[in-house]
């Protein structure tokens, strides 16, 4: 078989003319009906074999090929009248508005029309599509509000478009319809020029195309029976909308033939009108769907290419693609952040082509041996010849092995160490979709690092993820240089670190590194051990925590202030020549999503290797201290002394005390109403801070109860999980529940529940809960907290489907628009849209906050120097 | 028209408007590597523009105050309409 490569350099859209048609068309279809009762297909109907053929051993009528090499051939029905075509419909309406009745000029004097000709000309030759196209629209708006033709004299009449298909001519307020005759007649009178003026390449489409004399039926290869397991057939709906054509068509002839009276013939022909209108677009507004048997709206060709499910987004932009794997995720902290664990199975399902090489032969051998079922094996070789050998049904793959020699190509297995694509929908940002190395793994899920979780925002609650495997050395190099995840762990957003220590690590990290924290020798020589470390230590059963900390650290100088500070001494992060010297590590140091930390300064001092590195060592060290430490949370970690509880009541009790006041002034009208609201408005902002008031002294009063190794304290404190809020809402008084925005009052007349007097707009009769979750909740304040919680899961769905959507018109929009490397941003075209990106030409990624650069520190640093 | 004689460049939102002199529109031109028409564009109708006399065909440098860049400049090609 021989292959060409073509470019396409342009694409032009036009309009079928009647010659075409005919010229392109094999046969004139003129029965409704596919096949016979032993399934042949009827000569001139729609599955006439000359159109092209669906059986694999059958030749086509037409070019006496087979199937697969056989495109199928047009055919034509002739319509007995013509129709319009329901596609260019507003065209028409436009043209014969801007066009006389009689001699088909613009009506514009000769002077206009040559002067906006000329300009028209000149935009066109210089490739300004965009001015030209403004010439043509200035020409139509003038043109359409004559009233009388400047050429022949003749009056213009008022001309409009009617839903679904009429255009209607208006006399001295009497209107009439057009038929397609007129219409033709009308537009087939307009000379070329003033056709090019109204924005129409006469030579590709002569307005009067529009109008429909003849129908192309298309090749049966673009509308196929399909034959059902039962053995039954059922045809393509495009093939249905045929038939109704063909039919309504030849019932048309013979009313004309047999001279029936105008009414007949003109209900026959709006039929057809319809019929053939259907048929380009299902969809059309104020016209009734064409039905199949069944009642399902036909698929015609308008909705075979429209929408999510249409041809383009579809099948053109959403196309499948080999070497790509799909499955659950889970976590695996034992390997790198850069890393993928794959599934042996999958392993052996995803291949590499590799040429082999004097280098790799011997690999390659070892892999042609080891066969498609074992891992590290290979699924094909293909010969210098081209052939390719399938190894599942090779004989003796030695023997295959042996011959193979430089030149041949092996389609190894995926191994470990293979650059992959990595993604997890929904993809809005460049770091959705991050190169990873593989490492096969047993088991049946994909593993990932939990640091890597931020950038993908993955979690293993069932999450999914996609895998992709180039195919090609450039695809891998490109992957290599600028997608890897080391590459990419400063997010574009902020310029911080979008990887980082998380949960657990944070926890470990800040237990680890508390002033007081001393490891054995034994312990401290496991952990270290884990993250690799492999020089000898402190030969002491009493090492501090931050001294182990210390030794993964690099040669660095760093201050930062911790989130949780638990004493006087420790409110400072320092950091010396890669020593800790004061402060505890959390979640303001190692954090992830989260700018100028530790890390963030390791990464822009020694380079996304080291940072990488640092991090999977840091991740084993932390993860094997907890291990150790044993952390957990427990049902007590919530309970307060009595005398906590007995001063929270009070507290409480003393903010509804002060909101009661508020309501007795308001019923005496002695409240004072604040700029800009009623009194009523001001009497709910006033309860609302006060309940609020409420709820934060009740927190405030359990704070001081916690001890300093309270499990929750320490993940809220370090920012590892969770706020005190949270604390507070288990421990204290979980507080006002509101919906949108407001106390909660909707319900019954004018209570939210019938326990309540009508009108009592008390804390409690307004969704104010006074317990704690650990204490539990009265149904009364359980059925005020499922609004509040109601409410945020309707908001999450709406919110997440609405801005998906923006989301997507967003970057449809903007997709091609680039910085250009002088740091201008244009457009696809040229255009300039800004002159210095941002105004200021500053990547945030490498931005420090709102400067272009840390200024303080660099100054710093070589003072220090 | 004129009711009170404002003079809008005077206005606080109205940034400083410049019409370009023949030697500098064909020196920014060739420093952006542009034709005239990949410019944003003004219409000449547009109210500065009738102000500082801007023709179709000419250009305007617009200096702004910027929240991130302090001061920032923009042009635009003045069309007509």
């Amino acid at each position: 078989m021989e292959e060409t490569e073509y470019v396409i350099k342009t694409i032009k859209f036009g309009i079928l003319s009647p010659e075409h048609i005919k010229k392109m068309s094999v046969v004139t279809i003129t029965v409704p009906d596919t096949y016979d009762e032993e399934w042949v297909p009827i000569p001139f109907g729609l599955m006439d074999r000359r159109l092209g053929t669906l059986e694999p051993l059958q030749r086509c009528e037409t070019c006496g090929e087979r199937m697969e090499q056989c495109p199928g051939h047009f055919g034509r029905i002739e319509l007995a009248r013509p129709v319009i075509h329901i596609g260019f419909i507003k065209y028409i309406t436009m043209i014969l508005q801007t066009t006389c009745s009689e001699c088909g000029r613009i009506l514009l004097d000769d002077n206009s029309i040559r002067r906006y000709k000329d300009y028209y000309l000149r935009f066109k030759n210089k490739k300004l599509h965009y001015f030209a196209t403004l010439i043509n629209n200035i020409v139509v708006k003038k043109a359409s509000q004559a009233s009388k033709c400047p050429h022949c004299k003749a009056t213009k009449l008022k001309i409009k478009f009617e839903r679904p298909f009429s255009i209607i001519e208006e006399m001295n307020g009497e209107s009439k319809i057009l038929t397609p005759y007129e219409v033709h007649d009308r537009l087939k009178k307009i000379p070329d020029e003033d056709v090019e003026l109204l924005g129409f390449d006469p030579v590709y489409a002569r307005p009067e195309w529009a109008v429909l004399f003849t129908l192309p039926v298309p090749p049966i290869s673009i509308r196929p029976s399909i034959t059902l397991e039962t053995g039954e057939r059922s045809e393509d709906d495009l093939t249905h909308k045929l038939g109704d054509i063909v039919r309504t068509n030849e019932k048309l002839k013979q009313s004309i033939e047999s001279g029936s009276p105008q009414l007949i013939i003109d209900e026959h022909w709006n039929l057809l009108q319809f019929h053939v209108a259907t048929y380009f677009d299902n969809e059309i507004a104020g016209l009734s769907q064409s039905v199949h048997r069944s009642g399902r709206p036909l698929k015609t060709f308008a909705q075979r290419l429209k929408g999510k499910e249409g041809r383009f987004r579809s099948n053109l932009s959403g196309k499948r693609v080999d070497f790509s794997a799909r499955t659950v995720i889970s976590p695996d902290p034992f390997i790198s952040i850069n890393e993928v664990g794959v599934p042996y199975d999958v392993a052996m399902r995803l291949t590499v082509p590799e040429k082999v090489t004097q280098w790799n032969i011997d690999r390659l051998k070892e892999a042609v041996r080891k066969g498609p079922n074992e891992l590290g094996g290979a699924n094909y070789v293909i010969r210098p010849d081209g052939r390719q050998i399938d190894l599942r049904f090779v004989k003796d793959r030695n023997v295959l092995a042996d011959q193979l020699e430089p030149g041949y190509i092996v389609e190894r297995h995926l191994m470990d160490g293979d650059l992959v694509i990595f993604n997890r929908q929904p993809s809005l940002h460049r770091i959705s979709i991050m190169a990873h190395q593989v490492k096969c793994l047993p088991g049946k899920t994909l593993r990932i690092n939990p640091m890597v979780c931020p950038p993908y925002n993955a979690d293993f609650d069932g999450d999914e993820m996609n895998l992709f495997v180039p195919q090609d050395s450039e695809a891998r190099s490109e992957m290599e240089t600028i997608m890897k995840v080391e590459k990419q762990m400063l997010t574009p957003r902020y310029g911080g670190m979008i990887i980082g220590a998380l949960h657990d690590y944070i926890t470990s990290a800040y237990i680890l590194t508390k002033k007081d924290t001393k490891l054995s020798r034994f312990i401290a020589s496991y952990i270290l051990g884990l993250a690799g470390y492999r020089e000898p230590i402190e030969l002491s059963n009493e090492i501090k925590g931050r001294e182990i900390f210390s030794k993964l650290l690099p040669n660095i100088d760093f201050e930062g202030k911790p989130l949780a500070v638990f004493n006087e001494e420790d409110k400072k992060l320092v950091i010396k020549a890669g020593r800790i010297l004061s402060g505890v590590i959390d979640h303001n140091a190692i954090g992830d999503q989260k700018a100028h930390t530790l890390l963030h300064k390791i990464y822009l001092t020694f380079g996304p290797e080291f940072t990488k590195d640092f991090i999977d060592k840091l991740g084993k060290l932390l993860i094997g201290y907890l291990d150790h430490y044993g952390f957990s949370i427990g049902l007590d970690e919530e309970d307060l002394p009595d005398e906590a509880y007995a001063n929270i009541n009070e507290a409480i009790r003393k903010h509804l005390k002060k909101v009661d006041e508020y309501i007795e002034m308001y019923r005496k009208g002695l409240l004072e109403r604040e700029p800009g609201a009623t009194v009523e408005e001001t009497l709910e902002q006033k309860i609302m801070d006060e309940l609020n008031l409420a709820r934060d002294e009740a927190g405030k009063i359990a704070e001081k109860y916690f001890n300093q190794d309270n499990s929750i304290l320490i993940t809220a404190k370090t920012g590892a999980r969770g706020k005190m809020l949270n604390l507070f809402h288990m421990a204290a008084c979980i507080g006002q529940q509101s919906l949108r925005g407001k106390r909660i009052t909707r319900g019954y007349e004018n209570r939210t529940l019938p326990h309540f007097k009508k009108g009592d707009i008390s804390p409690y009769a307004r969704g104010f809960i006074k317990s704690n979750y650990k204490k539990g909740l009265s149904p009364l304040e359980f059925f005020f907290h499922a609004i509040s919680g109601r409410e945020g899961l309707v908001d999450t769905a709406v919110r997440t489907s609405q801005s998906g959507y923006m989301q997507r018109r967003l970057i449809n929009a903007l997709l091609d628009v680039y910085v250009e490397y002088d740091g201008t941003v244009r457009d696809a075209e040229g255009n300039i849209i800004q002159f210095l990106y941002g105004e200021d030409g500053i990547d945030p990624t490498y931005s420090f906050g709102q400067e272009p650069v840390d200024l303080d520190s660099i100054i710093k640093d070589e003072l220090e120097k | 028209m004129e009711k009170d004689n404002y003079d809008i460049l005077e206005h606080e939102l109205v940034p400083k408007h410049v019409v370009l002199s023949k030697e500098e529109s064909k020196k920014l031109l060739k420093r952006l590597k542009v034709k005239p028409y990949n410019l944003p564009w003004i219409r000449a109708s547009d109210p500065v523009c009738k102000r500082i006399g801007a023709k179709p065909g000419s250009i305007i440098k617009i200096i702004r105050k910027s929240p991130t860049a302090g001061i920032t400049v923009y042009y635009r090609f003045v069309i007509p309409g």
